[in-house]
């Protein structure tokens, strides 16, 4: 049920979101420090092409990872058929794009 | 006659694909004895219509595999002092494989994902030539021989929880067989191998939990074989050859 390039495209999102994850706790243990506020975060993140990049690309690689490692999960437990699972898999994909894009929009463009 | 020292209560899977039971019998206890001498105690004194599989009875021709309480194990080599619990046995077929009767599977599929993953030997040089030069400290060659050995038991095959739910998957001994072949010099055939490997049910849907690795007889890692498997397959895509 899992296509090798399917299988590669998980692999290599992994590889994308380890060290985003990491950037990512590092940031908020840094934002913490002496409080935390709207204002702080937006400062940081409005306008920057750096951060739009770093929080874009993560939500990229979630969407790929997630929407990949949970058509496995549903393939293995429900068995249901090839189409369902692309279907599923797209649908996941599609929606973790749109929420996260929506959050990135929302802290560096909007 | 060695001595007997005690008795042993064991269940054997008794009936075709479809009317299993478990059938209890009383074996007498003996010194180093082997999960197989026990089966062939009950066909010998109690029950000659037991259908079962082996040959070498010492762990060469992989024919013996039965599962002995819940897990897959050769039972040529199995000793009975050290599967058996509270002095009770329960023998059951290989899983993952079709019954034909009583302890005895239908290996047939086993085999044939073995020409599905491309195992078979793609020689590239005639018997004219002269032998390929190969030091046996070269890492492909470590890793052809950390393979080998392998007996075909389908132990390993049994123990896998990806052949249980995809029966499309090659399983570990097909892949590990693959494997030693991807890493022999001699051979021409691995871009088709890589090619069949990574199709559907191919080395992508192991889960590296390693059921394999522990339940093999011979110590061999067909879970280490799959992740080589991998990253040559991941390589193949790079050049553009899957
Ligand atoms: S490591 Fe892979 S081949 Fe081995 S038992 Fe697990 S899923 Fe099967
Ligand atoms: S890899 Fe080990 S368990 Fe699997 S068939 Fe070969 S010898 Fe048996
Ligand atoms: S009978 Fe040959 S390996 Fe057990």
């Amino acid at each position: 049920m899992l296509d090798f390039r399917l299988y590669l495209a998980q692999r290599i999102s992994a590889m994308i979101l380890a060290p985003l994850v990491l950037l990512h706790l590092g940031v908020m243990i840094y934002a913490v420090q002496g409080g935390l506020s709207a204002e702080e975060i937006l400062g940081r993140t409005r306008d920057s092409l750096w951060w739009g990049s770093v929080y874009g690309l993560f939500v990229l690689a979630v969407a790929v990872h997630a929407a990949i490692g949970l058509r496995v999960i549903v393939a293995e437990w429900f068995g249901p058929g090839k189409r369902s699972l692309d279907l599923l898999m797209w649908l996941v994909m599609l929606g973790l794009l749109t929420l996260g894009g929506r959050a990135v929009y929302a802290v560096t463009l909007a | 006659m060695r001595e007997e020292i005690g008795k042993i209560q064991v269940q054997v899977r008794r009936g075709g694909p479809d009317d299993g039971r478990l059938v209890d019998y009383e074996v007498p206890l003996l010194a180093s004895q082997t999960v197989l001498d026990v089966v062939t105690w009950i066909q010998r004194n109690l029950e000659p219509a037991l259908s079962y599989r082996f040959a070498c009875r010492v762990g060469m021709c992989g024919s013996c595999a039965m599962t002995v309480n819940g897990r897959p194990r050769w039972t040529c080599r199995s000793h009975v002092t050290d599967v058996m619990k509270d002095g009770r046995i329960r023998i059951e077929p290989l899983r993952n494989l079709p019954v034909i009767k009583d302890l005895a599977c239908d290996l047939s599929g086993f085999f044939d994902k073995w020409q599905r993953a491309e195992g078979a030997f793609v020689p590239t040089q005639t018997r004219k030539d002269s032998l390929a030069p190969i030091a046996p400290q070269e890492p492909a060659r470590q890793a052809a021989s950390a393979g080998i050995e392998c007996i075909n038991c389908a132990v390993c095959y049994a123990a896998c929880d990806a052949v249980e739910q995809n029966p499309e998957y090659l399983g570990p001994a097909a892949l590990n067989r693959a494997w030693t072949l991807v890493n022999d010099a001699r051979d021409g055939g691995n871009r088709a191998r890589l090619q069949a490997v990574t199709g559907p049910g191919g080395c992508q849907s192991c889960h590296s939990q390693q059921g394999c690795t522990s339940h093999c007889p011979n110590a061999l890692n067909p879970t280490r074989s799959i992740a080589g498997l991998k990253q040559a397959a991941a390589r193949a895509w790079l050049r553009g050859e899957l």
